[in-house]
């Protein structure tokens, strides 16, 4: 690898951003643009009986009013299925406005579009509707006994119920056994940019979106199953978007409403949720209680995991975010159970929030292996290492690598974990009770399905530019790349140009469950060093070529100049040899098939995470002081942008731990707190520093670059050991998220 | 690079005139130009800005004065856009993001944020640099507890907190708090 993979690079796209240039979707020039308001239901269950639009038709600046009476209906709805694979991706089998029907509160039921936003937004608040409502379910409470155990979840791809051994017989058997019970507040993505669309139809048959997604070919895609049209009569443009964490994953309603609203007006229509109805538009973390019993020996070997999540859903999907799959081999435990139960609710669609899963399941694992540790008087983090398994406890395959017991060294000696006194209470400063805690993280390496590509196109002055769908979200994925291209092409960064965020560019997947990085990362790779293997090919046929009759495979590329391994000094830049040859520019599509899903090897992340807390004694409030997180992600291309995002999602598992509950009003059947004043997440005076650090690990299963994600690993355990830690401090144990200081008193 | 320290402008009329609610000619100074529109006066700074003015550097998060992306400076002081009528905006002095930097040179508070990594996704940080550089003028930057305290209202859902206030800390040791705001 060169020097520009690895390293330090400031973000590509940072200039624009800080200078308040970039556009977002919402942002981007259009003339004679309208605006789209959604209207939602505020009831949660029931009919419309009656819906008067006339006042709002007649108020100034309107320019439609659209119901379920005049909308027109949807050509299909695509089936539920993970924007991984590549294909429609709605977030949920359902499409509003097709009838009088109100399934969940916030269900959008009127689209009123005017020539100006604040006109639009008025409008909206005149339009009269009347409900028939009937009883709804909102909360798990009210319908645990209508549990049911599906056959699969999470759009078809896992198993509703899977075990191996016998641990009934296991726990029975077991020498210490932890039994416990946590709960689990909903949450919310909230971006700081809410989801916006701005549809533009350049004529009958071609429409432009201008959409904040993950994936603008799942939206073409969705958008086409929805509207009835090729896909080639669609563009979805994605330039900038303002953070996701999984709102912006899968495909929810507002881009084909935006789409058939602008048809109806014949002007372009933009589409912007407010804050609000992001609450309420791409669904949410859904409520949720996991039960864990663990089963050891005296000697802290687990023997037995069983692990059962019931969770609240949809009428329309058997949706349960995978909680059980990173725990059910995060240690040797031959026998286990893991099975979710769901309960249909008045909900729209639970989706993907970042570390989907893992954040709970593994917060309920980790718990439970710190009471298990107290229970057999062992350090927590020796009670981990007692249980690393070497394989995939479920396949019995190697992992295709590990690095964890490199995390949890690496992360104990940064934060000074062999001094820790283990006795609950046992350290005081002041007002404040201070405690420390840990977790393992883990997070499973995604794959996509579908083959992955990208365009690199080198010019004759030795510049390039490489094209790949990808969006950018924050990962710092157009950063990324631009180092694999300069890196596959052996020239500077400065001379690459990374061009994404486009349904008309080579297709990638949506970027989500920390693929992103590495799918398209491996198209660029096989695009940008397929380019250098021609230009090479080229000059050894080339006459006039100082490289003329060389063996291809004694030539590399350093600066844009190609020369021979052992005789640096006889070569040709890319530059003299396509002048020389009258070659404009010459291009290459790179194809990355991505390995089976089964590779023969078990395929996760791992980390080790470790957090201080000061708890004050009297007021239970929890400050945390402190966070260490040292990660095993593969092979990392650019230390700055993959450490600030393992950073954020520690400071997710913060807000997790701490902040952030949606709460739901059952009488109302509507979220209570649907703002950002009232859904409390981290701010800056809640975020502590924070120490990141990365054990690279080589892997050569995964992909061509040996990456294996970041985007979410640092989500996971961080509110374990933030709780742990708590424990650690008060002596108290914490089974309900958040942690709000109440439960402290 | 642009000064925090506005030119003082000359108080608002104290005017009877009843204006609206339809849409009426309104004058901003924003970024040192004056900029006319017609709009109505429920209208506020934000959506002045960005629909009308196409100035979208200033971000719209929550239009409910809760996360901070709006912030741009009336007056020399930090306000949020969100909350604030553009009528009432008139004859004082306008900043955005789009004002900071000196042609291609970047405010040190921009590129501070670049360096350190201060920004993921971005859609915050017009508004956390235009406090970051108000902060630092206001003299609320002498420690980090005071940074993260009057840095607050400026919510980063990518949690960029430890970095922004590795950029902020920079620009005050480099510069000096007094005149770092320049
Ligand atoms: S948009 Fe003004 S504070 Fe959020
Ligand atoms: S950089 Fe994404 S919200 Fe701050």
């Amino acid at each position: 690898m060169s020097p520009a993979i690895g390293g330090t690079l400031n973000r590509v796209d940072g200039r624009f951003k800080v200078r308040g240039e970039s556009r977002y979707s919402a942002e981007v020039p259009v003339t004679n643009l309208a605006h789209a308001v959604i209207v939602n239901a505020k009831i949660a269950s029931g009919r419309i009986t009656a819906i008067d639009t006339s006042e709002a038709e007649r108020a100034e600046g309107v320019l439609a009013v659209l119901t379920h009476l005049n909308l027109g209906r949807v050509a299909t709805v695509p089936r539920l299925l993970p924007s991984l694979a590549g294909l429609a991706a709605p977030g949920q089998t359902f499409f509003p406005m097709q009838d009088d029907l109100v399934h969940y509160g916030g269900q959008p039921v009127a689209v009123v579009v005017a020539d100006t936003i604040e006109r639009a937004d008025h409008a909206g608040t005149l339009i009269r509707i009347e409900y028939e409502t009937t009883p709804a379910t909102t909360l798990l409470d009210q319908a645990r006994d209508r549990a049911y155990v599906p056959e699969r979840i999470f759009g078809g791809l896992l198993p509703g119920h899977s075990s191996r051994g016998d641990v009934a017989k296991a726990l029975a058997e077991a020498e210490v056994c932890v039994d416990a019970t946590y709960r689990f507040a909903p949450n919310h993505h909230n971006p700081i940019e809410p989801s916006a669309s701005t549809a533009v139809w350049e004529d009958v048959d071609r429409l432009t979106v201008y959409d904040s997604t993950q994936g603008p070919n799942a939206v073409q895609f969705t958008l086409a199953e929805l509207l009835g049209r090729p896909p080639i009569s669609i563009r979805v443009v994605s330039h900038a978007v303002g953070g996701s964490f999984g709102s912006k994953a899968m495909v929810w309603h507002h881009p084909a409403l935006a789409a058939l609203a602008a048809r109806h007006v014949g002007r372009p229509v933009r589409l912007v949720l407010s804050r609000e109805q992001m609450f309420t538009s791409c669904g949410h973390r859904e409520e949720q209680e996991q039960q864990i019993t663990l089963g050891a020996r005296a000697d802290g070997r687990i023997t037995a995991l069983r692990h059962h999540k019931l969770s609240l859903t949809s009428p329309f999907d058997d949706w349960a975010e995978p909680s059980l799959q990173s725990p059910s081999v995060a240690y040797t435990s031959p026998h286990y159970e893991g099975v979710y139960h769901l309960v249909r609710g008045n909900t729209i669609t639970p989706t993907f929030t970042r570390a989907p899963g893992e954040a709970t399941g593994m917060f309920a694992l980790e718990c439970a292996m710190d009471e298990l540790a107290e229970r057999i008087g062992i350090d927590p983090l020796e009670l981990r290492l007692r249980n690393y398994s070497a394989t995939d406890p479920e396949s019995g395959k190697p992992w295709s690598s590990s690095g964890l017991t490199e995390c949890y060294q690496r992360a104990a000696e940064l934060f000074g974990w062999r001094d820790r006194d283990p006795r609950p209470r046992s350290r005081r400063d002041g007002q404040w009770l201070i405690g420390s805690g840990m977790a393992s993280a883990l997070y499973p390496v995604t794959q996509p399905v579908n083959p992955q590509r990208s365009r690199a196109r080198l010019y004759n002055d030795g510049t390039a530019v490489i094209e790949a769908g990808v969006s950018e979200f924050g990962t710092g994925v157009f950063t990324a790349m631009t180092q694999v291209a300069a890196d596959g092409l052996g020239i500077p960064v400065e001379r690459v140009r990374f061009v994404g965020g486009s349904s008309d560019l080579p297709n990638v997947t949506a970027a989500v469950g920390s693929a992103g990085t590495s799918a398209v990362g491996s198209a660029v790779h096989l695009a940008a060093t397929q380019l250098r293997d021609e230009l090479i090919r080229r000059a050894v046929a080339d006459d006039h070529s100082p490289l003329r009759d060389a063996d291809p495979a004694n030539v590399e590329v350093h600066d844009g100049k190609m020369v021979l391994r052992d005789r640096p000094d006889v070569g040709e830049t890319y530059a003299d040899l396509m002048h020389r040859t009258f070659v404009p520019d010459v291009e290459v599509l790179g194809t990355w098939n991505p390995p089976p899903q089964d590779v023969g090897y078990g395929v996760h992340t791992f980390g080790a995470q470790l957090a201080e807390v000061a708890v004050d004694a009297d007021l239970g409030v929890v400050r945390v002081r402190r966070m260490v997180g040292v990660f095993a992600p593969g092979r990392v291309l650019n230390r700055k942008t993959a450490h600030s995002q393992l950073m954020g999602g520690m400071l997710w598992g913060l807000g997790q731990a701490l902040l952030e509950a949606t709460r739901m009003d059952p009488r109302l059947g509507r979220w209570a707190n649907a703002s950002l004043g009232d859904y409390l997440v981290p701010v800056n005076a809640d975020a502590p520093d924070v120490v990141v650090d990365t054990i690279e690990v080589h892997d050569e299963v995964v992909n061509p670059l040996g990456m294996k994600g970041v985007g979410e690993i640092g989500v996971v355990g961080a509110a374990a050991a933030i709780a742990n830690a708590v424990y650690h401090a008060t002596g108290r144990r914490q089974y309900e998220l958040p942690i709000t200081l109440e439960k402290l008193l | 690079m642009k000064s925090y320290q506005a030119i003082r402008t000359t108080p608002a009329p104290d005017s009877a005139v009843v204006r609206g609610p339809g849409e009426v000619e309104v004058r901003l100074r924003v970024n040192g130009a004056t900029r006319t529109m017609s709009v109505e006066p429920r209208v506020s700074l934000l959506d002045a800005l960005r629909d009308r003015l196409e100035l979208t550097g200033t971000k719209k998060g929550c239009n409910q004065g809760a996360c901070g992306a709006c912030t741009v400076w009336v007056d020399r002081r930090r306000v949020l856009a969100c909350l604030t009528l553009a009528i009432s905006c008139e004859n004082r002095e306008v900043a955005t993001i789009e004002g900071l930097a000196d042609g291609d040179t970047l405010h040190p508070m921009q590129q501070a944020f670049l360096d350190a990594d201060a920004l993921q996704c971005g859609y915050c940080t017009p508004g956390q640099i235009m406090s970051a550089v108000a902060l630092l003028a206001e003299g609320h930057a002498g420690d980090d507890i005071e940074i993260r305290e009057w840095m607050s209202g400026n919510v980063c859902r990518c949690a960029a907190y430890p970095h922004i206030r590795a950029a902020i800390r920079r620009v005050r040791d480099e510069k000096g708090s007094g005149d770092a705001a320049r």
